[in-house]
Parts: structure tokens; sequence; C-alpha cells
């Protein structure tokens, strides 16, 4: 629309009046504005305390393996109480301290002071370290059950043509007997063999039975003692095996024997 | 009569009576054995023609040997024949002249010559066996046979052999050619079973455990062989095929020693020794070990059962039960037992003829333990012969299948080896020669 100059003019009037008939309802007088009260110069406020400021907090390394250490380091400004948490407790504005957490930790300093309050924390992290290698066991020396039966078992021997253990035998058989109960108690799989052996003069046949029947007799002796009669185990090898071949008593006299062997 | 008449008369009879009683001690001249006696042979030098002749000493050597070796004829010693001898039978001119080889001093039943030429580039015998106490070439002739072998030493040897089996077999002597012996050698460097022939020829190895292996015994028909070996551990039995050594099923007992094995004669069962009540005591089973039961039960070691090859139900053991270790003789359930030695020293080792009416062992008697020497004893009477002395350790004799010889292990240096011999002791003859050799038996060859 076009506006001319006396339709602008006629709206200006019209709202000027808007206005002054508007103001004229809110007031009936217009009292005239009191005179400003004498100024009082408030004394400045103290200045206010500057709150407690923690410019460092650091963990070096932030990552250890376990059983290693870290420090940590802070400085702290404007703080009348510092401390750091995880059992360090109070400590200096400037300062470190070496940890060995066993675990990830965190650790959160408190610097508190008249303006207020500041805490910063920082986390160790810790790694499980790997593995150590096996400690170097020193070499065991094990003596084997049926080492200890050949160092220490005796031959029993027998008169020609006979089976029965005789008297000066006897301190032997019971030494042996001795001997298996201690082997047997400390190795329950070993078992033992008894052989049975003799002169070469019989014929084989007849010494087979005769190393039999001497072996048996150990045997039985053993259990007498009160070993297990399923741990010993018996062979004759009649005259099959000799330890001499010389035609005199003495060789004959060694080869009429009992032998203790680890079975099989 | 005239005094002198019978003067010339009676010089004629008691003439005709001497030649009578001078001949009686030999062979009846007609021809036939008289029972007990044994055959008297001629055995003339048999020559050869050109490339034959270098063998010839070899020959006759072989020929005598055989035929002596048989134990069941008596051979007319050379030096007492004629010096001219027959080599054909045209030789015999009439008169026939066969009254130098039936007279004495040769005093023959029999003649045995020939003679050896070259053909085909082999040696070819023509060999003549006469009766001798027959009075006509015809009548006298038993055989002529023709022989062929290689033209070497043993060419000669083999048709020695075949001309000598001819003449045992006209006479009905068993031979021993074919029959096998099984025995024990450590050559290897480990007992295990051998077999040979019966002259000690065609040695072969039958087991190879590489172990201790011994104590072998034979089936009747001669078709397995059975033995105790170490291979598995302790002692047991096994039993293989003479023929290839293929493994037959025997399942032992659980014992601590199972030894001696022994078959039955009808091949079905097993006689052995194993180990009951902490003795070993002899137990019957079946062929394949089933079935075990217990036949002696005593506390004595009892081992080496021997079955009656004859009757079959009674056996020959081993058993120290009287205190030393003697010859026993039971039936094969156990029942009547009987000693049959004199209870001193120690015997081993029982062995039956093939008739059933001897039996060979070893024995200590007289001597020191160890000193074993072989006896023979008649099982009618029970007499012990003993057949060697102060000739070594002695020991495991076997009767052979002609039943006239033994063979048997001697340890007469360092080493023992195998003997054959004739039942009286005599023509010993050493078979083995490497490593120790012992436990022989002596079978009949596989048909």
């Amino acid at each position: 629309m076009r506006m001319n100059f006396r339709t602008l003019s006629a709206t200006v009037f019209a709202a000027t009046l808007l206005l002054v008939a508007s103001g004229c309802k809110k007031k009936v007088a217009v009292a005239a504005p009191p005179p400003p009260a004498p100024k009082v110069e408030a004394p400045p406020p103290p200045p206010r305390p500057q709150p407690p400021r923690i410019d460092t907090f650091t963990a070096e390394p932030g990552s250890i393996e376990r059983g290693q250490s870290s420090t940590l380091r802070w400085a702290v400004a404007n703080a009348t109480n510092m401390s750091i948490d995880q059992g360090i407790g109070a400590i200096q504005a400037n300062g470190s301290r070496q940890v060995n957490p066993g675990d990830s930790t965190t650790y959160t300093l408190t610097a508190s002071g008249a303006g207020g309050m500041e805490t910063r924390s920082v986390t160790v992290t810790v790694n499980a370290p790997p593995p150590p290698p096996p400690a170097a066991e020193p070499p065991k020396v094990t003596i084997s059950s049926a080492d200890i039966l050949s160092r220490e078992s005796q031959d029993i021997y027998f008169d020609y043509d006979k089976s029965d253990l005789r008297a000066d035998a006897m301190t032997a058989a019971m030494a042996n007997a001795e001997l298996l109960k201690r082997i047997f108690a400390q190795d329950s799989s070993f078992t033992v063999l008894v052989e049975g052996n003799c002169d070469e003069r019989g014929s084989a046949e007849y010494n087979l039975g005769l190393g039999d029947r001497r072996a048996t007799s150990l045997k039985d002796y053993y259990v007498q003692q009160g070993l297990p009669a399923d741990r010993i185990k018996t062979i004759s090898y009649g005259k099959e095996k000799p330890v001499c071949t010389d035609t005199n008593e003495a060789c004959y006299q060694r080869n009429r024997h009992d032998h203790m062997a680890p079975g099989q | 009569m005239k005094t002198r008449d019978i003067t010339v008369l009676l010089v004629a009879a008691v003439l005709a009576i001497a030649c009578t009683f001078t001949l009686a001690g030999q062979a009846d001249i007609g021809g036939t054995i008289v029972k007990g006696d044994r055959p008297v042979i001629a055995v003339a030098d048999v020559h050869g023609s050109g490339a034959a002749q270098q063998y010839m000493d070899t020959f006759n050597k072989t020929l005598w040997t055989e035929l002596e070796n048989s134990g069941q004829v008596k051979l007319a010693p050379k030096t007492s024949y004629p010096l001219v001898v027959p080599q054909q039978e045209n030789d015999f001119k009439p008169p026939v002249m066969f009254s130098e080889w039936t007279m004495p001093p040769v005093s023959a039943n029999y003649l045995a010559f020939g003679y050896t030429a070259v053909q085909d580039n082999q040696i070819l015998l023509f060999g003549n066996f006469f009766n001798v106490g027959q009075s006509t070439v015809q009548s006298a002739k038993v055989f002529e046979n023709r022989y062929y072998g290689a033209l070497s030493e043993d060419g000669a040897k083999s048709v020695a052999r075949q001309f000598a089996a001819d003449i045992l077999k006209q006479l009905g002597i068993p031979t021993l050619s074919g029959t096998k012996i099984y025995f024990v050698s450590d050559r290897t460097g480990y007992k295990e079973i051998w077999s040979m022939d019966y002259d000690g020829s065609n040695q072969r190895q039958l087991t190879r455990y590489r172990s201790i292996t011994g104590e072998p015994a034979v089936s009747a028909d001669g078709k397995l062989f059975a033995f105790m070996t170490y291979a598995g551990g302790n002692p047991q039995i096994r039993i293989l095929t003479t023929d290839t050594s293929r493994r037959q099923t025997f399942v032992n007992p659980v014992a601590s020693a199972v030894g001696t094995p022994e078959f039955t004669l009808d091949g079905k069962n097993m006689l052995f020794a194993a180990t009951a009540d902490g003795w070993l005591q002899l137990m019957m089973a079946g062929i394949d070990g089933g079935g075990m039961h217990r036949i002696s039960n005593v506390h004595a070691i009892e081992v080496s059962p021997r079955v009656n090859p004859k009757t079959g139900h009674d056996m020959l053991f081993i058993s120290g039960r009287s205190g030393h270790q003697q010859l026993w003789r039971m039936n094969l359930d156990g029942t009547d037992r009987e000693m049959l030695t004199s209870n001193v020293g120690d015997v081993a080792n029982p062995s039956w003829s093939p008739d059933g009416h001897h039996i060979a062992f070893c024995w200590t008697r007289g001597y020191e333990p160890g000193s074993f020497n072989i006896f023979v004893m008649d099982i009618a009477d029970k007499v012990p012969v003993q057949l060697t002395s102060n000739s070594g350790r002695n020991e495991n004799p076997w009767w052979a299948p002609d039943g006239v010889h033994l063979v048997f292990s001697s340890k007469r240096g360092r080493a023992t080896q195998l003997y054959s011999m004739l039942a009286d002791g005599t023509s010993v003859r050493q078979l083995t020669t490497q490593g120790n050799n012992l436990q022989p038996v002596w079978a009949k060859g596989i048909e």
C-alpha cells in the first residue's frame, strides 16, 4: 500500500495518544523522586581465598608388571591439607612416592584449603607378569628298587642234592627278607624273582627240578616271614646258567645257589 | 676082517666124526642159519677197471663198515681168504670151488663179490651175493645186481651202501638208513634242537629261539617233536612238525617249571613233568595240553617219563623218592610203582629198545657224582650191564629203531659229542664235532 505523508502522520498521532492514555491510568499522581541516600562506602571485601590447585599428579610408569613399582609425583598449591588415599596418607605440597600395588590401583589426591577442595586421580595399571621360567631344580639322585636289590641282596647256598635252607644260610635269608620288606614298602609295583641253580654234576632233567625246589624253598621262607606271595616269583635254571665252570668243589658250591633278581 | 682093515675103518670113522664136529661149531653147511647164530659173510675185495680203480679203496672200506655196523652179521676176516677171489659168476668153474669159502679158515655162509667199471662216465658196480653153502652156482646165487653212482669218492660210497643194504635186506636185517637222530646243540651259541642222519650226515638246525632249548622227544610216527624251552620265560613245552618246524598248539599248565615231554604211543597224549605242590611231578595231558591230570603224587622230584614202545601203557622214569635219583617203572595211570636200580648213586635218561625187552640208562654207580656210564638191562632179569668205562662222562643213551644200536652223549675232552655204538658197547663211532651236542633221540624217518 502506498503510504502517503498524511496517513503516516495520523498513525504517529494515534500511537502517542495511546501511550499517554495508558500511562495515565496507572498513576494518579507523579511524585518527585526522593533525593539519593548519602553514599556509604562499604569496605572492600577481603580477597576471596584461592581454591587449591593440583598442578601435577602423575604415576610413572602408568603401567607396570606385578612386582614392579611406579612413582607418584605431585605438586599442589593453595592447600592446607593434602593426602593421597590407598594408604599413603598426608603429603607435602610437592613430592613423590614409590608404590608397589599388587593390582591395578587408582590413587586419589585430595587437596583442601580455605578455598575449597580439589581432587585428582591417577591409575597405575598392573599387568600379570609372564609366567617365570621353571626353576632349575637340582637333579635328584634316585636309586631304583632293582639297584637296591642288586647291591644289597645275598645269594643263598645249598648242599649237594639238597634244597632245604642250611643253618648258615639263615642269616642271609633273614637279611634278604628284611631288605624285601623295605623295598616292597616303598615301591608298590616291584616284584622279585628267585632264581634256583645247581652244580653241573647231576643230569640236566633232574636239576631242572632241584633248582625249582631251591627257589620254592626260599620263597616259602620269605612268605613265612610275612612277605606277600604274589610279589615273589620263582624260576629254575637247573644247571643251564653256571657262574663258573671249574671242576672243583669251590665252583660246585658257588653254582648251588638261589639268586634274587627283579621280577618282570 | 683083518686088523689093518679095521684100523683103517676106525681111522676113517674118527676122521669123519672129527670133520663133523669141527664144522658143527660153524653154521650148518646146508646154508640154513641156526637160530641165534649170526650169518658169516666173506666180503671179497672188489676191483675196478679204468677210472674206477682209484675209488675202490673207499668202496671196499665202506662196504665192510656198512655190513659190520649192522651188528647182526659176522664178517670173515680178509686175511683168511684165498689169494684169488672171484669177480663174476663165471669165475666159478666146475667143480664148483665153494669149499675154499665154506671150509676153515674162512668158514663163511655167504660170499659178496663183484667188480666195477666205468660206463657213461659213471661208476657201475656188478654186485653178487652167493650162499656158498649150496652146491651149484645157480642155487647159490642169491642176487646179482647192477648199481650206478657218480665217478667219485661219494659215488663209490653210495654204490657200496646200496650193495650193503641189499645184502642186509636179503638176510632180513633192518637198516638204519632213513632214520633220524634229533638232538641238542649249542654250536650257534644257544642250545637249539637239531636233526641228523644215522651216520652224522645232514645236520640241520630245527629251532631258532636263541634261548635255552632242550629235552627233545619224537612221536611214534616220526611227524612231531616236542621239547622244553625258556623262550617264553619260564621253562615250558612246545611241539613242532619234524618236516617244516611248524608249531602245534600245546597249552602249558601254570607252573614254575614244565619239561621232559614224551608222546604216548598213539600220539594222542603227552606225558611230562610240571611243578605241583612245590615239586616236579609227572603229568598226563591231551596232545594240546588240555585235560591235564597228575600221575605222580610224592614229595620228590620225578622227571623223564619214557613210554614202553611195545605195550604203550607202562613207563620208565627217574625219581628222588628213595633218597637217591633212581630208575623206576610204573603204569601210565600211576599204579604199580617199582624201583629198578639198587638205590646207590644217580641214575638218569632211561630209554626203551623197540621190542620193549631192553632198557638203557646212565648211572654213576661205582663212581663219584657226575661220572655217568651207559648201562643196558634186560627188563626181565633186571641185571644191569655196564657198556662204557674210563671214557669221560657218558649220558643220554637212546636205542636205534633197529634195536641193536645206541646213540649217546659223551664228554671225552673239552666238549660233549654224540656217538653211536652197538648195544654190546663195541663199534663206537663219533657222529658230531662242532660245539657241544647232547640229549639225542633216535626216531624212524618220516615215510
